[in-house]
């Protein structure tokens, strides 16, 4: 449905507007278009084959003047992958197959006719939803920066055109001052979304009165967080967004050089973003006087090697200067002296999408939006045990029990509700009793918790909340840059010890001890790794304390997970000995005895792997 | 000049001073691992850490070595929040270095007998990872032949690729400003062996006396420097 642009620079903004009214018109709004999501999530599940046999069957049917194939971006529910809207029906597919395309080609576009199988079907209610905008999962959202992921193919500057891109850049370079973009952006109420959650506007404010010269703008893509990929769905599925803040905010600070610092394993980020930069200097959106206002800015693209602590931005500066990437002390802030110790103003990716709505629909409409202390939408990365896994952006202020049930579709397999990280690793662990937590920067603080970049994994019974506590802290252990003592050696004192912990070793001192350490580690840590490093723990002795007792006092583990603790058992009254938990086991612990008769298990042989437990479907192996 | 409080005690500093600095001149005792008045301050050990009260009220902990003096600020170098978190950090250095004399005298000086960790976990490191020696190398000599390696637990000082530091000029910085003594120099007739960095170096012979008194790549490093006429360093200094 695209035109192929024939533009090439544009110099005003009369310009701009000319090349979007001629893409409208150019464009059939009936013709069929079959949208694809071809994010992250759905890579797995074979998107790519998927274009390429319905690109197949359309050629092969001559359909290609009747019907287009977008690849499009991330559309955030990645349990149901691979996805697909036919428009302009807007007819939602899920869970589709390179197997069903003759299928949807032949009764959906070239009869309209819905495939009941491919509709999504509300596992509780047994509803079906044709649209994805009456889909529970979406149907509760706000996806005001995810939203247009659905509509455009991210390699096309045309399409972020045609759907009003770029217009928010026209009205701030023509119609506003530095000033008044940054007066726009704090009455906005915008704060950071990588984690720290700065006021954007002040942090800007900052940069733009600060002496020296040049000054820099910088995006931190580096999401490193485990499960989290919020970050990455924007710069892959709609980077000419994250391009179009930069350029306004580098506007606002007076800055003419730029950097996105993106990760080398988002392969697709890189390559998306590095394409959007290409294209936005071709149409005269980027680099020299921009829509010829005067303005100028090159945007650079730096790929990081991967390590966490390159998300800080002290460390992401070091990085981008070309030495190891290690955080120094912020007494002196960025915005005064950054990268190559000039004025330098980072902001995350979601932070710099969120700039073209502010311009665009003013901080009114903004401000209306969320909470009191926290404005705007946030994007969670929904992952661990619940039905609906995927990126989820709500209104700040939504409570976790909305976002955990009505829009994640509660807890997998119907088991209980234990815990919900929020985050990234340093985050802390929120327990049950307080589902009904509104969720924004201030009010997750409270609880022990932050907002971080907004990662949400959620646990269930099955967890142990000593053994989360460990996990989260082997992965900071790995990735502490080891610089300062409190981060290099009290994380790694306070992994020795939960390891004890999970394995029957616990001490009756443990615990105290853990909170002096992870007292130290907030208050002595030369950087936020450290200085939040201690709430996995903090938040989980708070919460669970009764589950560190019976490691430690009782050498048991409730949810039945460390396996120095447990053992499994065969519950005889319900083995029928069908033998699979025989075949399942790699140390030929379990013994068949006849058919009817329950199995036996060795406890010697036994390694706990759980294999019998995960194979049975009757729930014959109990753990203790 | 500012005016600050250290201690209860009414101090003037020069603008940009760091708090350690106004401190030390005011005869006031701050105890320091990784500070080198020859080097940048760093920030690492942690071990100087000051509680700081703005004149809202607002107070926090900041190392000492980094944080500028600042008008109306008042300083505490021994509340008990600093001596409890400065007693952490001795014990986890204990627990990593036990064998080091620098480290059992800190722990003394404050109190602190043996770390609260299990026996088997407490290690004999002789590296503190004070990098004064990579930042030395960097920022004093200006060859960086060696930095720290890895992340994290795994960080340590190396030469490159943990093999040999071919940039190396011999001149022992590293040796003479480590504080624990850990890296091992040794000058064996007309040859010095500096063991840590796999390097070896041939020392100069003066002309008039025969000793052997510098390495002769370091002579050359410094020569070429310092635009020197050929043969300045064909004598040692003694016989100068």
């Amino acid at each position: 449905m695209r035109v192929k642009a024939t533009t090439g620079l544009i110099n005003s903004r009369q310009g701009l507007e000319d090349l979007r009214r001629s893409l409208t018109a150019g464009r059939d709004p009936n013709k069929t278009c079959i949208a694809i999501c071809t994010g992250t999530g759905c890579h797995a599940y074979d998107c790519m084959g998927l274009v390429a046999a319905f690109r197949e069957e359309i050629g092969r049917q001559q359909l290609g003047d009747r019907v287009d194939v977008t690849a499009t971006g991330c559309r955030g529910f990645c349990e149901r992958g691979a996805l697909l809207t036919i428009y302009p029906q807007g007819i939602f597919y899920q869970r589709v197959k390179s197997e069903d395309v003759k299928e949807v080609i032949a009764e959906t576009v070239l009869q309209g006719k819905v495939i009941d199988r491919l509709v999504y079907a509300d596992p509780h209610s047994k509803e079906h939803f044709v649209h994805q905008e009456d889909v529970p999962f979406y149907r509760k959202q706000q996806r005001l920066l995810l939203g247009n992921n659905n509509r455009i193919d991210p390699t096309s500057i045309e399409d972020y055109i045609r759907i009003g891109g770029y217009a928010a850049l026209g009205k701030a370079l023509f119609e506003m001052s530095p000033e008044q973009i940054i007066d726009e952006v704090k009455e906005s109420g915008l704060r950071g979304r990588g984690g720290g959650g700065f006021p954007t506007g002040r942090k800007w404010e900052s940069t733009r009165h600060a002496e020296g010269q040049p000054k820099y703008v910088i995006c931190n893509c580096d999401e490193g967080d485990p499960g989290a990929y919020m970050d990455r769905s924007l710069m892959e599925g709609n980077p000419h967004s994250v391009l179009e803040g930069m350029v306004i905010g580098a506007y606002a600070i007076g800055s003419e050089s730029g950097y996105v610092y993106v990760r080398h394993e988002y392969p697709l980020a890189v390559a998306n973003v590095t394409k959007a930069i290409r294209q936005a200097e071709e149409h005269g959106l980027l680099g020299e006087n921009i829509l010829g206002s005067g303005f100028s800015l090159k945007v650079k693209v730096s790929r990081g090697g991967g390590a966490f602590i390159c998300g800080e931005s002290t460390a992401l500066m070091a990085s981008l200067e070309g030495r190891v990437g290690e955080p120094r002390a912020k007494y002196v802030h960025t915005s005064e002296k950054g990268l190559y110790g000039k004025p330098s103003n980072l902001n995350n990716v979601e932070t710099w999408a969120n700039v073209p709505l502010i311009i665009n629909n003013g901080s009114g409409w903004y401000s209306q939006i969320g909470t009191a202390g926290s404005k705007g939408t946030k994007i969670f990365s929904l992952v661990g045990k619940v039905n609906n896994t995927g990126l989820v952006e709500v209104p700040m202020g939504t409570t976790l029990r909305e976002i955990i049930y009505g829009i994640g579709g509660g807890i997998r397999g119907d088991k209980r509700f234990k815990s919900v990280q929020t985050g990234g690793p340093s985050g802390g662990f929120i327990p049950e009793s307080m589902l009904d937590l509104p969720v924004d920067f201030d009010e997750l603080t409270k609880v022990g918790s932050m907002m971080g970049s907004g990662g949400m994994i959620v646990m269930d019974e099955d967890n142990c909340m000593v053994d989360m506590a460990r996990y989260f802290l082997k992965f900071l252990e790995e990735e502490s840059c080891g610089k300062c003592l409190p981060c290099r050696e009290g994380i790694k004192r306070m992994l020795q010890i939960l390891t004890d912990i999970t394995r029957g070793r616990g001490r009756d001192e443990d615990m105290a001890l853990l909170e002096r350490l992870s007292g130290n580690l907030v208050d002595a840590s030369l950087c936020a790794l450290g200085g939040t490093a201690a709430n996995p723990i903090l938040t989980t002795i708070q919460y669970y304390r009764d589950e560190y007792v019976a490691h430690i006092r009782d050498k048991r583990c409730p949810a039945g997970v460390c396996k120095e603790l447990i053992s499994y058992f065969i519950i005889d009254e319900k083995c029928p000995g069908c033998g699979l938990c025989v075949k399942a086991c790699p140390k030929e612990a379990i013994t068949f005895v006849a058919k009817k008769k329950p199995v036996l298990l060795d406890q010697e042989r036994c390694i706990k792997c759980g294999a019998c437990r995960d194979i049975c479907k009757l729930g014959a192996v109990g753990v203790k | 000049m500012v005016n600050l409080t250290i201690d209860g005690r009414q101090i003037k500093a020069r603008e940009g001073m760091t708090l350690l600095q106004a401190a030390r001149e005011h005869g006031i005792d701050i105890p320091t691992l990784c500070h080198n008045d020859a080097l940048e301050p760093y920030g690492a050990c942690r071990v100087c850490l000051v509680e700081i009260t703005y004149k809202n009220g607002r107070n926090r902990l900041v190392t000492s070595c980094l944080y500028p003096v600042e008008e109306g600020l008042s300083v505490s170098t021994n509340s008990e929040r600093v001596t409890a978190n400065r007693k952490i950090l001795v014990e986890l250095l204990l627990a990593r270095c036990s064998g080091e004399k620098v480290i059992q005298d800190l722990a003394r000086k404050l109190g602190v007998e043996s770390p609260p960790f299990r026996p088997e976990y407490i290690e004999r490191n002789a590296c503190i990872l004070c990098a004064q020696c990579v930042r030395a190398c960097q920022e004093v000599v200006g060859v960086s032949a060696i930095s720290l390696a890895n992340r994290g637990v795994s960080r340590e000082v190396a030469p490159p690729f943990l093999e040999t530091a071919t940039a190396c000029i011999g001149c022992g910085s590293c040796v003479y400003i480590c504080p624990t003594q850990c890296i091992k120099m040794e000058d064996v007739g007309d040859t010095r062996f500096i063991h840590n960095w796999s390097v070896e170096f041939k020392l100069k012979k003066c002309k008039v006396c025969g000793n052997h008194f510098a390495p002769e790549a370091q002579l050359e490093y410094i020569t070429a420097k310092a635009n020197l006429p050929p043969g300045f360093f064909d004598t040692c200094t003694t016989c100068r």
